[in-house]
């Protein structure tokens, strides 16, 4: 017994090293395909990456049934998680219910391909913001049809917490140490710095996601004084729940569908979009470039962005549909839901929620000294490991 | 038909007679399947890990960029929350190990010297039956006892001694790593107890030392070889893991496995996964050599 053997080994994997060094390089080709004119019998099949709670059996099924595709989901936990998936899934997957923050990254990575809107019919009634949304139109190309909308929202205890909530201070001040709960996800970052650009207004924070290094020091610093108070930071929306369930949290950031799905569970909870305001998502199916079954494809989106089926995934989900057709099938389904879910808010609802987006050097305002994705993934372990 | 057979047979001989004769073909038949399985799966992969680790990859699209770099290692070394969570690891991996140490030399030296024949395979057969059901179950489990309305804050409180808020936190993953690994080291422990000859104890004993000097210094180090071999598992096995952080951590309780993780399944950075995964590997081979010192190789 001993190591000579192993040093043998080692000196092999140098050599091989050297050697397999050498034979390495690859190259990148983006292809640009002709678009479809028309949506071709269905390939029996449909691969998806999305969202929890995106691709429910109510109507997945009906699809299923109508269309012969079957649909195969593959949840994601975060928008970073589903860049990934595209990146490395290869041909895997057909399509991505990408949010803000990721769709300019697959985008400009080639992994998404373009779509007709044509081929879409529903999409003429789409709300006007969102029929070509700069997170998913470059240069009047669509890269995907808009689906789903919504606030990131403060989600609470109605036992623990009183009074209720009217403030995002209440998980930054420590009132709740050990207590609170936020998404392990750097877009994270923009939720301090748009609280940061209300309470401290000296930083000139102008939008979120355009921080300069200064701006995203101080919200960093802002997340790592937070730390003590984060119970833990949820990496899938179901931990989020059992948190809430088990009592180990009693307020954190969250989506709707953790309230919906607490209160369905008869939990005590409430959310709120508190006076500074809210981020928010706005999702899109993207056509992957490797897609196999782009028939199945083209038809879910068909299916998916009908007013019926945009009426059931804005109640289960507890988002906004894009269709504006879809609030009559809403108050079928729940009496007052178009209202509870914004699905008939004016534009300047809209216009209130900083949705996400992928933070890259050039600010909006023409300079370059913004802090780059990279740069807040940094940030975000800094805060978190 | 029957001088078929005896042909068959001759042929059968003079294979193995040739084999015999040829101890090297032997080895080479012998070793070159699990061989080339070590070469192309084991090596290859590790010696991709290190390369990739000198790549890089362009932060908006992220696509993989094939130069040279050692910024990898330069942002390892220069943000401090990497330190700290390569500290943290280690730290965990070497209380689980110390733990499980101090629980398995008792348990093993009762099962191996005290207890009668019936007892003793019972509780071999209590110590296997864990490793019957699925890792994530038990983790699961320990999530449900350490949660805030868990198991073991209800029997706190019903004893009257209030709660503890140990959920998610480190506190929780040491417990459960101690938990999932202890069977790993209380087999190797138990092993070289059996092999330590009664008559020493005996010999000490007669010589006048008391049990606890006779553990000290007759029993101990000749079963320390043992607990170096048990403590490889332990200690790599929490080296490397990323499931038990992610159910039952806090804030603040990533291992170098989750930034790993969190690298290329989230971030899509593999070189830095590659480069952060570079120091297990270094840590693990110190630790290798030292284990190598203490004997543990010899009590494989």
């Amino acid at each position: 017994m001993g190591f000579k053997r192993i040093d043998w080994a080692l000196g092999g994997v140098l050599v091989a090293m050297v050697l397999g060094a050498s034979a390495c390089g690859s190259s990148n080709s983006s292809s640009s395909s002709k678009l479809p004119t028309s949506v071709g019998a269905g390939e029996g099949e449909l691969n998806l990456v999305a969202w929890e709670g995106y691709a429910q059996p109510e109507w997945v099924k009906p699809y299923e049934a109508s269309t012969g595709c079957k649909v195969h989901a593959k949840y994601a936990g975060s928008s970073d998680e589903m860049v990934a998936l595209m990146r490395q899934g290869g041909s895997g997957y057909d399509m991505v219910s990408a949010s803000g923050d990721a769709s300019l990254r697959l985008i400009r990575g080639g992994e998404v391909q373009q779509m007709n809107v044509e081929l879409v019919p529903e999409w003429k009634n789409f709300i006007p913001q969102l029929q070509s949304p700069p997170h998913n139109t470059v240069n009047g190309k669509h890269y995907g049809i808009s689906l789903q909308w919504g606030p990131n929202t403060l989600l609470y205890n109605t036992q623990t917490v009183k009074p209720a909530p009217t403030s995002w201070s209440e998980i930054y001040n420590g009132r709740y140490k050990g207590q609170v709960t936020v998404p392990n996800n750097p877009i994270q970052i923009a939720d301090a710095a748009l609280y940061l650009s209300k309470t401290q207004p000296s930083l000139g924070i102008s939008d979120p996601y355009e921080l300069t290094e200064a701006q995203l020091n101080a919200a960093g610093n802002l997340l790592k004084a937070q730390r003590p108070s984060i119970k833990k930071y949820w990496a899938l929306a179901s931990d989020e729940i059992e948190l809430f369930k088990n009592g180990d949290v009693v307020i954190g950031a969250a989506w709707p569908y953790q309230y919906s799905t607490l209160i369905a569970d008869k939990a005590p909870v409430q959310q709120t979009i508190p006076s500074e305001g809210a981020t928010g998502w706005a999702d899109t199916w993207m056509l992957s470039s490797h897609a196999k079954h782009p028939n199945c494809a083209y038809k879910w989106v068909n299916w998916v962005s009908s007013p019926k089926v945009q009426a059931e995934q804005a109640i289960s989900y507890g988002e906004t549909p894009v269709n504006t057709k879809a609030c009559t099938y809403m108050e079928q389904i729940q009496k007052g839901s178009c209202g509870v879910y914004h699905a008939n808010a004016p534009a300047a609802y809209f216009d209130s929620i900083k949705f996400w987006k992928t933070p890259v050097k050039e600010c909006g305002n023409g300079k370059t000294d913004c802090m780059d994705y990279s740069a807040w993934q940094q940030k975000w372990t800094e805060v978190t490991g | 038909m029957a001088s078929n057979a005896l042909a068959r047979r001759a042929a059968r001989v003079r294979v193995s007679a040739a084999l015999f004769r040829r101890p090297w073909l032997r080895a080479v038949l012998l070793l070159s399947a699990p061989g080339a399985w070590f070469v192309l799966i084991y090596l290859a992969a590790l010696v991709l890990l290190f390369i990739s680790a000198l790549w890089s990859v362009e932060s908006f699209t992220g696509n993989l960029e094939h130069t040279w770099t050692l910024s990898n290692f330069e942002t390892l070394v220069k943000v401090p929350a990497y330190r700290t969570i390569a500290l943290r690891t280690i730290g965990i991996a070497a209380a689980v190990t110390v733990t499980d140490a101090a629980l398995a030399i008792p348990f093993a030296f009762y099962a191996a010297r005290v207890a009668p024949r019936r007892v003793s395979s019972f509780l071999f057969v209590a110590v296997l039956i864990p490793l019957w059901s699925s890792y994530l179950v038990r983790v699961f489990a320990w999530r449900l006892i350490l949660a805030h309305d868990g198991v073991l804050n209800w029997s706190l409180d019903k004893i009257g001694l209030g709660s503890v808020n140990i959920g998610y936190s480190n506190w929780a993953m040491w417990i459960v790593f101690s938990y999932i690994w202890l069977p790993f080291m209380i087999l190797p422990v138990w092993a070289a107890i059996e092999r330590v000859p009664a008559s020493y104890l005996e010999a000490s004993a007669d010589l006048g030392a008391r049990g606890w000097r006779t553990f000290r210094t007759v029993l101990f180090p000749l079963i320390v070889p043992g607990i170096a071999a048990g403590s490889i598992f332990t200690f790599s096995l929490t080296l490397g893991d990323f499931i038990t952080p992610t159910l039952v951590g806090g804030a603040g309780s990533d291992l170098i496995g989750n930034v790993v993780y969190q690298n290329v399944g989230v971030a899509n950075n593999i070189p830095f996964a590659a480069a952060f995964a570079v120091v297990p590997v270094i840590v693990m081979g110190l630790y290798l050599l030292l284990a190598r010192r203490l004997g543990a190789f010899e009590a494989l």
